[in-house]
């Protein structure tokens, strides 16, 4: 019992400590990190901002000083570049921050808002607002209220076939059949979508993307925003008991049907806003908590927090990729997934043991 | 903390799967339930624990009627140590002991300082402080048993519910587990434990109770255990033995007839 079986020392590991220095200094960074990657993308870009030009607008601004900058930087800046920074943080937050509670909720680490068919579902419900132009506001409602059906299926079919059975593959099979049937009806949609307007609107709204945000939208984000990762962030550690499962966390004083129920509320708020202002991004959920994890270790405490600092870095970075790199515009759902199967694949090979 | 049954009918949905049970536990008192697989020891401590709804009768705890509980009041008066599995994610063993403290925390805070402190003294009671920053997933059962002792005492209840708490242990495991059991009892908490080994009530009941398809049967292990129950129950024949200890003590042991 006093021995380590696979080294054969009694040294204890030092790997994620709860409260450690390590745990300290990387929280650290990944609060640099989004900082930088926030004055990188406002600098890139077909209308280069050079970072001089940058500090004097913002202190010109801020000072109220007479401009020494060309009039269309300034428009580029505050109606073009900045929304676009600020969704694409608020959709890789909200996405990597749900989809780390998603996988603490459901016990599953292979769980997220695409696989549990949130997405799927939101995806439908913005899809068909879009069909009956509906306002932003009325697409994002439409979105939550189908997301979160989505997951509903999911969650009670899952439940009613997988008594003693491996409960991490039938929730993942469900969410798959949840998925491909929204994925179905936002078929249905577009094949009744006017082929001269609505078709493409729809279609590339599907592939994902932040080329189309404005300041509305960033203001139509952060109210779902902060509304989702408040309960998330208050309930953090008691996710950590949720993934005890359910008898276990209620023995420890958890009130599971009360906390599950609101962090599935706040989840899916977070998952269809992200897809009613960016469309369909896929993988970012799943992904990004692992990292994580990898890094921060499991405790939601920290875990959470670091999710939504890394979601929104990497959703910035991946979106300055799609906006430089050719000449039009790369779909952003399109280069999340090139990132992201590879990487599922990756974690499929790591975590065999734990599926057998 | 004195815990009474009183004439409980247990059972899910529609299915009954006992009735008529009554026992009480009190503080410093061990309680050994005995019985075959499929009896009903797990529906009993799960009606208990609160996560399955009293079908008749009643439960209490000093008088209060445990149904008109919170979650929360229910984990500051009642440990639970389950039988250990294996969570999605890599815990720290200290993480998975700190949890312990929950119920005694605000539902949107994390564990202080002094939560901690608690944790780690529990760690230190049990002598698994070296655990400490090992991952939860990755140690041996025996280890992991241990580590779920140690947070349902940062949880500080009066009374102690615990699955099987020697189940897939080895032989030493099995009796160091019994050691801390008994320790936690002469500490003055109110243990109720399943067990499948008649040696184990032997060794640190105060009570048993004999859960069987014959009946339910309560008393002293003495009154319990006898070769006659144990062939009645298990359908086993068996020999009861007595032996002296060190100190002038006795023990009683069961020793299986397998011809």
């Amino acid at each position: 019992m006093r021995r380590n079986r696979k080294t054969g020392t009694a040294l204890p590991k030092k790997r994620a400590l709860s409260a450690g220095k390590q745990t300290v200094s990387a929280m650290g960074l990944l609060i640099f990190l989004p900082v930088a990657a926030f004055f990188l993308s406002v600098t890139v870009g077909r209308y280069g901002i050079p970072p001089r030009q940058l500090l004097q607008i913002l202190f010109g601004k801020l000072l109220g000083l007479t401009p020494i900058w060309p009039n269309t930087v300034e428009k580029v800046l505050f109606n073009v570049r900045l929304p676009r920074i600020f969704c694409g943080m608020m959709v890789g937050a909200a996405l990597s921050g749900s989809g780390a509670a998603y996988q603490g909720i459901f016990k599953n680490p292979m769980v997220s808002p695409d696989i549990l068919g949130a997405s799927a579902g939101a995806g439908f419900g913005a899809a068909l607002a879009i069909l009956n132009n509906f306002s932003i506001l009325g697409i994002e409602a439409t979105a939550f209220l189908f997301g979160i059906a989505a997951v509903a299926l999911t969650y009670f079919l899952s439940n009613s076939i997988g008594r003693n059975m491996n409960a991490v593959l039938v929730l993942v099979l469900t969410g798959m059949v949840v998925q491909s049937l929204f994925s179905a009806f936002t078929s249905v949609i577009k094949y009744e979508a006017d082929p001269n307007n609505k078709l493409p609107e729809i279609t590339f709204w599907l592939m994902g993307g932040l080329s189309s945000s404005t300041q509305k939208q960033v203001l139509m984000m952060l109210v779902p925003f902060v509304a989702g990762m408040i309960p998330l962030f208050l309930y953090r550690w008691q996710i950590n008991l949720l993934s005890f499962g359910e008898e276990e966390a209620e023995a420890l004083g958890v009130d599971t049907g009360k906390v599950r129920a609101i962090l599935i509320l706040a989840s899916t708020l977070l998952t269809s806003a992200s897809i009613a202002v960016s469309g369909m991004i896929g993988w970012v959920g799943l992904i990004i908590p692992h990292l994580a994890r990898l890094i921060v270790g499991p405790n939601y405490k920290t875990l959470l927090p670091a999710s939504a600092l890394m979601g929104a870095t990497f959703l910035l970075l991946v979106d300055d990729i799609a906006r430089t790199v050719l000449t039009t515009e790369i779909p952003l759902g399109i280069l999340t997934a090139i990132i992201g199967a590879p990487f599922f694949l990756y974690l499929l090979y790591r975590g065999r043991s734990a599926w057998e | 903390m004195k815990l009474n049954v009183n004439s409980a009918v247990c059972g899910y949905r529609e299915a009954v799967v006992l009735e008529n049970i009554s026992l009480s536990v009190s503080s410093s008192e061990i309680l050994c339930l005995l019985g075959p697989n499929g009896v009903g020891k797990t529906t009993l401590f799960k009606t208990i624990l609160g996560f399955l709804k009293l079908k008749g009768g009643s439960i209490r705890a000093d008088g209060e009627d445990l149904g008109t509980w919170t979650r929360k009041k229910y984990a500051q008066k009642i440990g639970y140590v389950p039988q250990t599995h294996t969570p999605p994610f890599p815990f720290t063993v200290f993480d998975v002991v700190a949890m312990g403290r929950t119920a005694h925390m605000g539902s949107f805070a994390s564990p202080s300082k002094e939560d901690l402190e608690i944790a780690e003294k529990s760690l230190n009671d049990l002598g698994i402080l070296w655990l400490r920053d090992r991952i939860y997933t990755e140690i041996s059962g025996g280890e992991r048993q241990m580590v779920l002792i140690a947070r349902a005492l940062t949880q500080q209840p009066e009374l102690l519910v615990m699955d099987e708490p020697t189940s897939n242990l080895d032989f030493g495991n099995q009796l160091r587990v019994l050691k801390q059991i008994r320790k936690l009892a002469e500490s003055g908490m109110g243990i109720m434990m399943t067990t499948h080994f008649p040696d184990h009530a032997f060794l640190c009941a105060s009570r048993v109770a004999l859960l069987s398809q014959s009946g339910f049967f309560i008393g002293t292990p003495d009154e319990i255990i006898t070769e006659e129950s144990l062939r009645a129950v298990y359908g086993v024949d068996v020999k009861i033995v007595e032996t002296p200890v060190d100190g002038g003590h006795v023990e009683k042991a069961c020793i299986p007839i397998l011809s």
